[in-house]
C-alpha cells in the first residue's frame, strides 16, 4: 500500500519503484515540482551566461553559435519545461484538495503526462551533449530554422512533441477532475480561484496544443522527410509557422499566467483575512482573458505584414485583454483595502506581484498599439515588456505559493527570515535587471544579438542589468537552500498553518493521508473551511457520507515504459535525415513498445482496490494519534 | 466513493438490453472508423493516380467534410442529448468550434489572399 503519509523505513529501491509507478496526485505534483525546480536552474543558469555575455561591450566570453543556443534554449525551458511543470506541480498537489476529491480522474494519465513531458524535457536537453542545442530563438521561425545545420531544431521538435503531448494530457485530466469529481455542493461559483484559473487554462491548454502539434508536426517532415510545409520555393509558405506557433504561443502566456493569478487570489485572502472582493467578477474576467487569448495571436507578427485591417483589429483585440486583467488588478486590491493585513512571505511576494505585474501590463498596452510596435518590434523593449510579465507575474506566484503551501505539500515550514531576505534580493534583483532594459529598447539595442559596440550609451544599463541577473541567481540559490534546510524542519502536523486558511485544502491535518479524505466532505459555501471554523466545527469540515471503505488507483509502470518507447523513436526520427540505416528500426521499436504498452492496458482490467475502513481508522490513529483526524 | 459499496444485482432482462445496446454502438464505432480510414485512403490515392485538380480539390473537400461530421457525431458523441454535464460538453464543443473559425477566417483571409 503506498502512502504519503507515513515515513515507515523502507529501502531506497522501495522508495524509487513507488515515485516510478505512482499515480497519486500529491506525489506526482512533488515530482513536477522538482523537475521544474532543476529544469528552472538550468534555465537560471543559461540566462546568467548571457547577462554575463552582455555585461561589458565587445565581450567573447561565448561565442555567437553558443550564445544563439543559450538563449533558444533559455526561452523554451523557462516556458515549455520550468514554468509549465512548476504550475502544474502546484495544480497537483492542491487542486483535488481544494474541491475534495481522493484523486484525479485519470490517475494513469496523470502519471503519463509527468513522464513525457520529463522524457521529452530530458531529450531536448540531450542537445548539449550531442552536437549543439536549438539556436533559432525559442518561436524558432521556420525561415531560420528550417536552415539551421546540425541536429539542434530536431531536438527542438522532437522534445516539445513529446512533452507537449504530456501537457495536453495532464490539461484534459485537470478539466474531466474539475468539473466531474468535486465534493456534493461544491458549485462552480463555491469553487475556489485557483480551482477555476485551473480549469480555464487546462481548457486553453486543450485548444491551444493541437495548432503547436501541427507545426511542429510540418516542421518535423519538412526537416526529417524532406515535405515543404515552410518552403516558399516549393510552394510552401514560411508564414504559417508563425501563425501556427502564435495560435498556440499566445494563449500559452495566458496558460502559465492564469494559475498565477489563481495563486495569487488565494494568498492574498488569507493575508488581508478578508474575503476575495469580487469573486464572481474575478471568475467572469479569468473567463474572458482565456477566451480573448486566442484572438490576438497576431498581435506578435505586426511587422510581418499583414496588412492595416489585420493589424487593426488584432491591436483593438489585443487591449480588450487589459480590461479584464485590470479588473483582477483592483479585486485583488480592494481585497487588501481594509483587511487585517498580515505581511508574511507569500503575501510580501502577492505585494511585490502587483506593481510588477501592472508595469508589465501597461508596456504590453504600449506594444499593441501597431504603429507603435514597428519601433518596438525586436528590441529590449519587448525583452523587458515579457520579463516583467513572466517574473513579476508567474515566478513571484510560484516563489510566494512555495512558501504558501509548502507546509500542505511537505508537511514543514520554510524559513520566514530568509524568505525575506530571498524576496527582497530577487525583487531587487528582478527590477535592475529589466526595468532598464526599456530603455535600451528605446534608445535602439536589438533584442538576441550576442554583443554590442561600446559607447552607444547602453554600457552602463546592461552593466546594471547583469549585476541585477546576478541577484536573482543568488535569490533562487537561498530559496534552494530554503527548502534543503527545512528538511531538517520540524514537522508542521496539524491544520490550517497559517491560521487564516479559508478553502477546504486548510482542513485537512498535515501530513494529508494517500487518499486525501477519509469521508468525501459537504460543501456549505463559498470558503467552507473558513465556514466551518466560524461555526466552530473543531474537524473543519462537514462529512456528506459515513465512513467506508475507500476506492483507490493502483500504481503503474506502464507509463514510464510507454514515454521511454517515444523516447527511443525520436532518436530515430532524429538521425533518419542522415540516412543511417538503423533510423527506421529504431523508430518501429520506439513506437511498437508504446503501443504494446497500450494494448496491455486495455486488455488487462486494473479495477483498483479498497481500503478497508479498518485500514483507515488504523493508519489516522498512527498519523493523528488515538482517535485519529479530529 | 467511500460509501459502502452498494451493489445493484441487474436483472437478466436489463443485462441483456445492455448486452445488446452495447454491442449495436461497438459495430457503429468500427464501421465509423473503417469509413474515416477509407476515406483518407480516398484522399491520397486520388492525389497519387494524377486526376485533374478540377477533380482532386471538391473530392477530397468533401471527404473532409463527411469527415468532420463523423468526427462530431460518431466519436465525439454531439448527437447525444442526454449525458452528465451535457452543457458543459457541449459549452467546449462549441466554444473550440468559434475558436477554429477564427483561425479558419485567418488563413482564408490574411495568409492566402
Amino acid at each position: 500500500m503506498s502512502s504519503v503519509a507515513i515515513s515507515k523505513k523502507t529501502g531506497f529501491g522501495a522508495t524509487l519503484w513507488d515515485y516510478l509507478t505512482t499515480v497519486d496526485h500529491k506525489k506526482l505534483g512533488n515530482m513536477y515540482f522538482f523537475a521544474g525546480l532543476l529544469f528552472f536552474a538550468i534555465a537560471g543558469f543559461e540566462a546568467l551566461l548571457i547577462r554575463i555575455q552582455l555585461m561589458v561591450p565587445n565581450n567573447d566570453f561565448v561565442s555567437a553559435g553558443l550564445f544563439n543556443e543559450l538563449l533558444t534554449m533559455h526561452g523554451t525551458t523557462m516556458l515549455f519545461l520550468a514554468a509549465t511543470p512548476l504550475l502544474f506541480g502546484f495544480m497537483n498537489a492542491i487542486v483535488p484538495l481544494q474541491i475534495g476529491a481522493r484523486d484525479v480522474a485519470f490517475p494513469f494519465l496523470n502519471s503519463l503526462g509527468f513522464w513525457l513531458f520529463f522524457l521529452g524535457a530530458l531529450f531536448l536537453h540531450l542537445s548539449f551533449f550531442m552536437g549543439g542545442a536549438p539556436d533559432a530563438g525559442w518561436t524558432s521561425y521556420a525561415s531560420l530554422s528550417l536552415y539551421s545545420p546540425g541536429h539542434g531544431i530536431d531536438f527542438y521538435v522532437l522534445g516539445l512533441q513529446i512533452s507537449g503531448a504530456g501537457t495536453l494530457i495532464s490539461g484534459i485530466n485537470f478539466i474531466v477532475t474539475i468539473i466531474t469529481m468535486r465534493a456534493p455542493g461544491m458549485t462552480f461559483m463555491r469553487m475556489p480561484l485557483f480551482t477555476w484559473t485551473t480549469l480555464i487554462s487546462s481548457a486553453l491548454i486543450l485548444f491551444a496544443f493541437p495548432p503547436l502539434t501541427v507545426g511542429l508536426f510540418f516542421m518535423l517532415v519538412d526537416r526529417m522527410f524532406g515535405a515543404n510545409f515552410f518552403d516558399h520555393t516549393m510552394g510552401g509558405n514560411t508564414i504559417i509557422w508563425e501563425h501556427l506557433f502564435w495560435i498556440f504561443g499566445h494563449p500559452e502566456v495566458y496558460i502559465l499566467v492564469l494559475p498565477a493569478f489563481g495563486l495569487f487570489s488565494e494568498i492574498i485572502p488569507v493575508f488581508a483575512r478578508k474575503r476575495l472582493f469580487g469573486y464572481s467578477s474575478m471568475v467572469f474576467a479569468t473567463i474572458l482573458i482565456g477566451f480573448l487569448g486566442f484572438m490576438v495571436w497576431a498581435h506578435h507578427m505586426f511587422t510581418t505584414g499583414l496588412g492595416p485591417t489585420a493589424n487593426a483589429i488584432f491591436a483593438v483585440a489585443t487591449m480588450a485583454i487589459a480590461v479584464p486583467t485590470g479588473m483582477k488588478v483592483f479585486n485583488w486590491i480592494l481585497t487588501i483595502w481594509g483587511g487585517s493585513i498580515k505581511v508574511t512571505v507569500p503575501m510580501i511576494y502577492a505585494l511585490g506581484f502587483i506593481p510588477s505585474f501592472v508595469a508589465g501590463g501597461v508596456t504590453g498596452v504600449m506594444q499593441a498599439t501597431a504603429p507603435l510596435d514597428y519601433q518596438l518590434h525586436d528590441s529590449y523593449f519587448i525583452v523587458a515588456h515579457f520579463h516583467y510579465v513572466i517574473v513579476g507575474g508567474i515566478v513571484t506566484a510560484i516563489f510566494g505559493a512555495t512558501h504558501f503551501y509548502w507546509p500542505i505539500m511537505f508537511n514543514r515550514v520554510l524559513n520566514e527570515k530568509l524568505g525575506y531576505i530571498v524576496f527582497w534580493v530577487f525583487f531587487i534583483g528582478f527590477h535592475l535587471t529589466f526595468f532598464l532594459q526599456h530603455f535600451l529598447g528605446l534608445m535602439g539595442m536589438p533584442r538576441r544579438v550576442f554583443t554590442y559596440q561600446a559607447d552607444q550609451g547602453w554600457d552602463l544599463y546592461n552593466f546594471i542589468s547583469s549585476i541585477g541577473a546576478i541577484m536573482m541567481g543568488i535569490g533562487v540559490i537561498l530559496l534552494v537552500v530554503n527548502m534543503l534546510l527545512s528538511i531538517k524542519g520540524k514537522p508542521v502536523n496539524q491544520r490550517d498553518y497559517w491560521g487564516d486558511g479559508r478553502s477546504l485544502e486548510w482542513a485537512l491535518v498535515t501530513p494529508v493521508p494517500f487518499y486525501n479524505f477519509k469521508q468525501t466532505p459537504l460543501i456549505r459555501g463559498y470558503d467552507p473551511y473558513w465556514i466551518e471554523k466560524h461555526e466552530g466545527n473543531k474537524e473543519g469540515m462537514t462529512y456528506a457520507e459515513p465512513l467506508g471503505d475507500i476506492h483507490m488507483p493502483h500504481g503503474s509502470i506502464l507509463p514510464l515504459i510507454m514515454s521511454i518507447g517515444m523516447f527511443i523513436a525520436a532518436f530515430g526520427a532524429l538521425y533518419h535525415p542522415d540516412g543511417v540505416s538503423w533510423s527506421v528500426p529504431v523508430i518501429i521499436l520506439g513506437i511498437g513498445i508504446t503501443v504494446a504498452c497500450m494494448i496491455l492496458r486495455s486488455f488487462k482490467d486494473d479495477l483498483g482496490y479498497h481500503v478497508h475502513k479498518e485500514e483507515i481508522i488504523a493508519l489516522e490513529e498512527e498519523l493523528y494519534g488515538k482517535g485519529g483526524n479530529k | 466513493m467511500g460509501h459502502d459499496t452498494h451493489v445493484q444485482e441487474k436483472s437478466v432482462a436489463q443485462y441483456e438490453f445492455n448486452r445488446k445496446k452495447n454491442a449495436v454502438e461497438m459495430r457503429k464505432q468500427v464501421v465509423n472508423f473503417a469509413i474515416m480510414i477509407l476515406f483518407t485512403f480516398i484522399a491520397f490515392a486520388v492525389v497519387v493516380a494524377d486526376f485533374s485538380p478540377y477533380f482532386i480539390k471538391p473530392v477530397i473537400l468533401l471527404l473532409a467534410g463527411v469527415q468532420v461530421a463523423l468526427q462530431l457525431y460518431a466519436f465525439m458523441h454531439m448527437g447525444e442529448k442526454k449525458a452528465p454535464f451535457i452543457g458543459v460538453i457541449n459549452t467546449f464543443v462549441w466554444l473550440g468550434a468559434v475558436i477554429a473559425f477564427t483561425f479558419f477566417l485567418c488563413f482564408l483571409t490574411i495568409i492566402w489572399w
